[in-house]
């Protein structure tokens, strides 16, 4: 069988691999796809609603990274429609949780906050939920502010797939979910953390971060947690 | 049957004031309030934020003075660490700070009071403020907005933005000055100087229209508190917490640790007002009245410490005494405290190791509480923070300049109502008189409940009854 395929995208014809999903073919193709939750060599788990597309005969919206390219296929990634899902997406995420950009480490170099400048999010058409959170600092060189996190899970899989350590975990269900470490022991309690970092590096925004950085200060190295996770083959 | 004027919004001041005003059947004022309207809760909010969070947490207190918020704050962190930041970082921090003093003393005189000097106190409300002041003196209205654009631009040069920068951190500063900051600085360093002054100069030249209100500005006895160093100069970055008091023949207390603050100011409850009413814990409440700001520093330090503005002081003493007691002369003490801060920023522009590239320490929770103490334009700050061993604030305290005025505000207001206000009808420039105290304390409401507001101050007065006769709210009611 033809290792390749074609698609159609946005009314342009690419080929890409057999096997790759829709936002990788559009990645590998020069084209766009919005999102936070997915990222090279990690398994793709369609957490955050951000790159959904939508496929020709298909009546509802697909998220692109959860969804394999299949030959023939037509798929739309720019539409008004898409636009308005995704920047409603984004704005429930913000009204989720206490994201204050002024004061956080990762202002000015975070995904979550680009994005929302990106698709023009000039306000939030929904009420803040101000969530009461805790700070976890038991740590010793890390920290986990749960105001800040979107529940995207790249610590959960980066630990599991790429350290192994397995430390994190989401807990609780719908709104009720948390990021959780090891059947709820504090970061700093962890048996298995080797304290590698990886979690913070793929952090999208502030919710890991290092400690001691000082507001604006936090820039991750997400390509070298990318490089790494290709040398050791892990995710696809 | 008597009477209450109330002021609800106190207008050209930072945040929301009011102003009772109490007559009796006379028409004669028997009591006032000054009452401070809004609560924010910043020490409450920041339980459980990482310590080193609060520099930046604190600094949106006041959009007017961050960099005092932003130094009190890392000062506190930095005892937290128990580290000694770099030389370079400390000069950094306090040329940061002298250019923010530069810029809100420019604001407080040019374009919140100079409308009251210069137009005069009953001129027409309409046109009293800066808009006025560009039409009547529109070489003064330039002169002071370039000044506060010289402090802004300074601090913009510096810290990379002019409203709550994030140059300022834990341990020192997070990049070290270029030479190319420096002498753009330097350049206008000249032009500065010679507005303060121009401005001076004006300033002495109108002190005789104002015997009366001199006279009843908050022209009480207190005891005046501020920073100095070891030999007695003026300090505004950091320095020994100085407490004096003319009536005992000069110093009372001085205070080397910042934690032990607390063992000198206690905090009284006013029950009209949110903003608390510290007071010298030896003397009690309220009998431990003390000022703070420009006036109260020039008071307490024995010196400035650079020669142009000590000249200047030296004439202020000549003319004023060596102690000052008017609150009118907050005013001029803020323009030689301006030739100071920018005098003191040529002086640290100069220093050799001002371009110095190790401008930060680092370290972890070394101490479980710290305390920083910076003077604001406005008077003392104090920052106190209490952390848990991961660095997790379990309390915060903070005092804030405008607070330590908050007695002599309400005395002042007391006195100037009492001189200026008589009758069933207000007349503007009555009530202007009494805003006018207040202005001159150049207070930061905002700031000092840690509330957010917009601006004015409103009078009302009352009669003996509890009656709302009148109301004045000069133009956001």
């Amino acid at each position: 069988m033809d290792s390749k395929i074609t698609i159609r995208i946005d009314g342009e014809l690419v080929k890409t691999d057999r096997g790759a999903s829709i936002f990788e073919a559009a990645k590998a193709n020069g084209k766009h796809i919005p999102g936070l939750c997915n990222m090279k060599g990690l398994k793709p788990v369609g957490a955050c609603r951000l790159c959904m597309v939508e496929v020709a005969g298909v009546n509802r919206l697909l998220p692109s990274c959860t969804t394999p390219a299949q030959e023939g296929m037509s798929v739309t990634i720019r539409s008004a429609r898409l636009d308005a899902y995704r920047k409603q997406a984004l704005e429930l995420l913000l009204s989720e949780r206490n994201h204050v950009c002024a004061v956080c480490v990762s202002n000015g170099h975070c995904e979550l906050q680009s994005l929302a400048t990106a698709l023009g999010v000039t306000n939030v058409r929904y009420g803040y939920r101000y969530p009461k959170l805790g700070v976890d600092l038991s740590h010793p060189r890390y920290v986990l502010d749960h105001n800040r996190c979107i529940l995207c899970t790249r610590c959960v899989r980066v630990c599991a797939e790429v350290e192994g350590a397995h430390v994190w975990d989401i807990a609780g269900r719908g709104i009720h979910s948390m990021l959780t470490c090891e059947m709820n022991r504090t970061w700093g309690a962890s048996r298995n953390c080797t304290s590698c970092g990886k979690c913070v590096q793929v952090c999208p925004t502030g919710a890991l971060a290092e400690k001691g950085f000082a507001v604006e200060e936090m820039i991750k190295r997400t390509a070298s947690v990318e490089r790494l996770t290709a040398v050791r083959g892990g995710g696809r | 049957m008597g009477k209450k004027i109330v002021i609800p919004h106190i207008t050209r001041i930072e945040g929301h004031g009011k102003v009772s005003i109490h007559l009796n059947d006379a028409g004669e004022v028997t009591s006032t309030q000054f009452h401070v309207t809004q609560v924010r809760g910043f020490e409450k909010f920041v339980e459980g934020r990482p310590y080193y969070e609060m520099p930046s947490i604190t600094a949106r207190i006041c959009g007017i003075c961050p960099i005092s918020h932003l130094l009190a704050s890392v000062k506190a962190c930095d005892a937290i660490m128990a580290v000694r930041i770099p030389k370079t970082a400390e000069m950094l921090r306090e040329l940061l700070h002298c250019a923010q003093i530069v810029q809100s003393h420019a604001l407080s005189f040019f374009h919140l009071s100079s409308p009251d000097l210069l137009l005069g106190m009953d001129s027409d409300p309409r046109k009293r403020n800066i808009v006025g002041i560009l039409e009547k003196h529109p070489d003064l209205a330039r002169d002071g907005i370039a000044l506060r654009k010289f402090g802004q631009l300074a601090i913009e040069r510096m810290a990379g933005e002019r409203v709550h920068p994030s140059w300022t951190v834990p341990g020192g500063v997070n990049a070290p000055l270029t030479s190319d900051s420096r002498d753009a600085i330097l350049s206008e360093i000249n032009i500065a100087k010679s507005i303060i002054r121009r401005a001076i100069k004006l300033f002495v030249s109108i002190i005789d229209r104002f015997e009366a209100e001199i006279e009843s500005f908050g022209n009480e006895p207190t005891m005046y508190a501020g920073l100095v160093s070891a030999s007695g100069d003026l300090r505004l970055y950091d320095g020994i917490l100085r407490f004096r008091d003319p009536a005992a023949g000069g110093t009372i207390a001085d205070v080397e640790d910042p934690l032990d603050y607390a063992n000198y100011i206690g905090e009284g409850v006013l029950p009209h007002s949110y903003l608390k009413a510290p007071y010298f814990k030896p003397r009690g409440f309220p009998e431990g009245n003390y000022r703070v700001g420009p006036l109260a520093r020039l008071n307490v330090a024995e010196r400035c410490g650079t020669p142009e503005a000590d000249e200047e002081l030296a004439e202020y003493r000549q003319r004023l005494g060596r102690d000052v007691q008017s609150s009118f002369f907050y005013h001029y003490a803020r323009l030689i405290e301006a030739m100071y801060g920018v005098e003191r920023m040529e002086q640290l522009l100069n220093h050799p190791k001002i371009l110095d590239t190790h401008v930060r320490a680092r370290a972890d929770v070394n101490a479980l509480e710290g305390a920083g103490i910076a003077e604001a334009p406005r008077g003392v700050l104090i920052h106190h923070y209490k952390v848990n061993e991961s660095g997790a604030m379990t309390w915060a305290n903070l005092i804030i300049a405008t607070g330590h005025n908050n007695l002599a505000m309400n005395r002042a207001v007391d006195q100037v109502a009492k001189r200026f206000v008589k009758g069933e009808r207000i007349e503007e420039g009555m009530l202007n008189r009494v805003q006018a105290v207040v202005r001159a304390f150049d207070p930061c409401l905002s700031c000092s409940t840690h509330a957010l507001g917009q601006t004015p101050l409103v009078i009302e007065l009352y009669g003996p009854d509890g009656e709302a006769l009148d109301r004045v709210s000069t133009d956001c009611d």
